[in-house]
């Protein structure tokens, strides 16, 4: 697909638009842009070569940016340096979620250098003021002493784009072009470098191509027995052309890639070193804590600030549109000022909806639209309603941001998901231009999809207080409850899955209508089992909590809609819910190995513990295909407990296994808490839900063993930090089912 | 005005009573590692040791501290080196954003000074802290091969 197409041209111009056949590139300063990688070389001052690595990126459709934003065109965003010393030094933007992305990056970039991992160092990030965006340029041009051609500075300019894209690939899972962009990009940059490095041997040893050999950091000549490291010829390897088409390594020759890596962040997390969003600390900073609205859309109408200004250490009181805040010299004299404060806030009109006026605005909407057509020689048909409330994020690190307005700039610390766009966010913010505003992205403590674009209230609002304070720089802190109640929540759905049954219990149509968007939802609502007729169809119910994407997205909603159905259609059939499956997807050998194989490690069928139900789903999200088989029980206070998951995944290529292994464990724990758990209410028009108490989550005591493998398979590169979750949901309550008769079908699961 | 040992040195530091010793160490000590989740000692998030003791410092008023020990993961081991349970955690790649971890290596230090081969009903009931990311399994993993490397 036109996605793994790669084009590298010459030093010192990106890769053009010649085969005429793309339409989605955007004509800028630099020309079209197309779905490649670019690379732009040089020299590095104290000798070595440096590659700087681009690629044009369409964000996922999920994160609602087109390919007319920025985010559609090109950006050079990272770097490989092979130094004299023979150091090979990966310099990926900074935006670690916990996913060992960079590692994976580095990883895939060595495997087509041929370098030696263990002379691999990863730059976390450059240090801040370096990956400031709009200094990049100066700050490699400082480091490096390479001279920066002036074509290339606008594209450095998009140097803080975000690195789920870049990292792309399985380590974040998105969109198909997400990963192959994340994933050829640096691959094609590594295969390039060493094909100069090779012309470089040619060179010196007066050799032909075809008798060089590439391999751990090394260049050699086989018949003279002759060899050179990489650092002894980076100095003359930059000066060769950057090959047009660089050879990539077949997968059956990968030595690095496939084989278990430790992640570069992980000892200074245990250290307490990394730096998080809410650890930034500036000299003479002032702390905030803040109020929003607790109705969505509500404004600020009063607030008597004296209760808060007589207090030690408080500043002052900031009003803004939507919130009230109070500034102090400390976090804890700032929210116990803010706790002293009664605001007003007006509700839009919607003070007084609650989740059962929510939903039943969902089944009007659903009733609008009208069941489908059933089939002429229907047996039997089954029709059902299933239920899924909104869900918050609840990253460990609350929503943090610190803003500093000066000298008409201003500057943002935190960690967001996607920093090019907070810079955005800020500039609106500050009424600056963007050229005015420095990014400074930090560790996340979690993002899941919460720090995304659109969802930068935490950077709109500590930049609105920056403006009271200036020039001094200000720490925005929200607290748990102010977390828990202004999220971006996953979105309530309401669907209704109906199928018409043949004699033989198979079906011969599948209907799904359901509350949201079709466009956004349809994929994920699709069954991948063999039926005839399948339509799918959207209502758009009104809104009232605002949303955003949750760890995999539609596919958490829908994998569990579409999962159970197929499982209850099992039960009417009166055949095994793997069998009955298996014979759905006889046109899909990968889900059927899928299946087949956490059958097996269930022991699918095999004898169960008294009191003990199995369950399965498979779900097929961001190219990779997830089966899991649960096991439970229910306690004496009739609740589930999940003892076991087993789960096969088809990602494709594993790239770091026990990263992968990481998070397909972590994606089910989180599954599993929502599933069990989770439920935002309303009430009076605001989320009832405070902190941990009321939205608990898994702990050690209950969390279940996971066992994992992962199938082998040539198939892209699949996603692996989201799709551990949606087969979570239907597994638990299928198994539910099998242990005790009662289907259910609300989240979370509640035995009557 | 309160003053105590912190990671070994003495420490005097100007906070209102009251003020919860997470933010004490955060914001005046500067010590960043331990972390805010919750502020109702709900998440373990903040978790430090006080007189060899885990305790959790958003609930933990500043003035019972006074003249007493508090441990924070910068001072778990002695500079530049690693505590075996911050060793076992880079050994099994413990931690995913990792927020979470310098209060669950805390509470763990702290158990398995107490206790070097815990049962699971002790490590369930005293190792509550919440990790988001999900790594329970890789954390028992590596408090189990500590547990072994002390049994004798
Ligand atoms: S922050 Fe102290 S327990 Fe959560
Ligand atoms: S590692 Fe992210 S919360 Fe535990």
């Amino acid at each position: 697909m036109a996605d793994d197409d790669r084009s590298v041209e010459e030093t010192g111009r990106p890769a053009g638009d010649d085969d005429g056949a793309e339409t989605e590139g955007k004509r800028g300063p630099l020309g079209k842009w197309t779905r490649r990688a670019f690379i732009g070389t040089g020299a590095l001052a104290g000798g070595g070569l440096v590659l700087g690595v681009g690629g044009v990126v369409f964000a996922p459709n999920r994160m609602r940016i087109g390919p007319e934003s920025e985010g559609g065109t090109g950006q050079l965003t990272t770097w490989i340096k092979i130094t004299p010393d023979n150091d090979v030094i990966v310099s990926i933007p900074h935006c670690e979620m916990g996913q060992g992305a960079l590692t994976g990056i580095a990883m895939m970039m060595a495997e087509e250098l041929e370098a030696d991992w263990s002379l691999v160092r990863i730059e976390e990030s450059p240090p801040e003021d370096h990956f400031a965006n709009g200094y990049i340029v100066r700050a490699f041009v400082d480091e490096t002493g390479f001279s920066v051609p002036g074509w290339f500075q606008r594209a450095f300019d998009y140097a803080s784009y975000k690195a789920m894209d870049v990292a792309g690939m399985q380590v974040t899972g998105g969109s198909t072009s997400t990963r192959g962009t994340g994933q050829y990009g640096l691959r094609v940059a590594g295969a390039a470098a060493k094909e100069m490095l090779l012309q470089a041997a040619a060179a010196t040893f007066d050799a032909p191509l075809s008798e060089l050999t590439a391999r751990d950091s090394r260049i050699t000549h086989g018949p003279s027995g002759r060899s050179a490291t990489f650092g002894e010829l980076a100095t003359l390897a930059a000066t060769m052309k950057v090959p047009n088409d660089p050879v990539m390594k077949p997968r059956d020759q990968y030595r690095l890639v496939g084989t278990s890596q430790n992640r570069h962040d992980i000892p200074s997390k245990v250290a307490g070193a990394a730096q998080y969003g809410i650890d930034v600390t500036l000299p003479d900073m002032l702390y905030a804590a803040i109020a929003a609205s607790p109705v969505p859309g509500g404004q600020l109408s009063e607030v008597d600030e004296a209760p808060a200004t007589s207090m030690a250490g408080v500043h002052e009181v900031v009003r803004l549109t939507e919130a009230v805040a109070v500034v102090a010299d400390g976090y804890w004299q700032a929210s116990q000022a803010l706790a002293a404060l009664t605001p007003r806030f007006t509700d839009d009109g919607r003070g007084t909806a609650n989740t059962e006026s929510i939903y039943a605005a969902h089944v009007a909407a659903l009733d609008e639209k009208g069941p489908g057509q059933p089939s002429r020689d229907a047996a039997k048909t089954v029709s059902v309603e299933y239920r899924v409330p909104y869900l918050a994020h609840a990253t460990m690190e609350p929503m943090s941001a610190t803003a500093r307005i000066a000298n008409g700039r201003c500057e943002v610390w935190a960690g967001t998901q996607d920093p090019l766009n907070a810079r955005r966010t800020a500039a609106r913010a500050a009424d600056l231009d963007v050229s005015d505003v420095v990014m400074h992205n930090q560790q996340l403590g979690g993002g899941f999809g919460r720090r995304l674009p659109f969802t930068f209230d935490y950077i709109e609002q500590a930049v609105h207080v920056a403006k009271s304070v200036s020039p001094r720089p200000v720490k925005l802190i929200w607290s748990r409850e102010e977390d828990m109640q202004h999220d971006y929540y996953r979105p309530f759905v309401v669907a209704r899955l109906r199928t018409d049954l043949d004699a033989e219990g198979r079906p011969l149509s599948w209907a799904s209508r359901f509350t949201g968007s079709r466009l956004a939802d349809g994929g994920a609502a699709r069954p991948p089992y063999e039926i005839d007729d399948i339509d799918v169809s959207a209502a758009a119910p009104p809104v009232h909590l605002r949303t955003g994407s949750w760890r995999s997205v539609q596919y958490s909603q829908h994998g569990f809609f579409v999962e159970s159905f197929i499982d209850e259609l099992a039960h009417e059939a009166g055949r095994d819910p793997v069998e009955y499956r298996a014979a759905l997807l006889s046109h899909e050998p990968r889900h059927l190995a899928a299946l087949q194989r956490a059958a097996d490690m269930a022991d699918w069928g095999g004898p169960l513990a008294e009191g003990r139900g199995r369950g399965i789903a498979i779900v097929e999200a961001f190219g990779t295909i997830v089966a899991e088989v649960a096991e439970v029980s229910v306690e004496a206070d009739n609740s589930i407990r999940v003892h076991r998951f087993d789960a096969a995944v088809d990602c494709g290529l594993v790239v770091n296994p026990q990263q992968a292994l990481a998070q397909i464990q972590g994606g089910i724990t989180f599954g599993l808490s929502a599933a069990l758990y989770h439920e935002i209410t309303v009430r009076n028009g605001a989320v009832e839900q405070r902190s941990f108490p009321d939205y608990p989550m898994i702990q050690l005591s209950n969390a279940p063993r996971v066992n994992v493998e992962f199938i082998a398979s040539d198939a892209a590169i699949g996603g692996l930090g989201e799709p551990g979750v949606p087969p979570v949901a239907p597994a638990v309550a299928n198994a539910v089912f099998a242990l005790t008769g009662q289907r259910l079908r609300t989240l979370p699961l509640r035995l009557a | 005005m309160i003053d105590f040992t912190l990671n070994g040195i003495p420490t005097r530091l100007d906070v209102a009573d009251g003020t919860p010793l997470l933010w004490a160490i955060r914001e005046q000590a500067a010590l960043t590692g331990t972390k805010f989740g919750c502020g109702i000692g709900a998440c373990g998030a903040c978790t430090v040791h006080l007189d060899g003791v885990a305790v959790r410092s958003c609930v933990t008023p500043v003035e019972s501290v006074a003249g007493r020990s508090v441990t924070t993961i910068e001072g778990l081991a002695p500079a530049g080196g690693l505590h075996p349970v911050q060793e076992a955690w880079i050994e099994d790649q413990v931690p995913q954003c990792g927020y979470c971890q310098s209060g669950v290596i805390m509470a763990v230090a702290a158990l398995l000074e107490q206790d070097p081969a815990p049962s699971d009903e002790v490590l369930e009931a005293t190792i509550t802290n919440i990790c988001r990311c999900g790594t329970y399994e890789r954390i028992r993993g590596a408090i189990r091969s500590l547990a072994e490397t002390t049994e004798p």
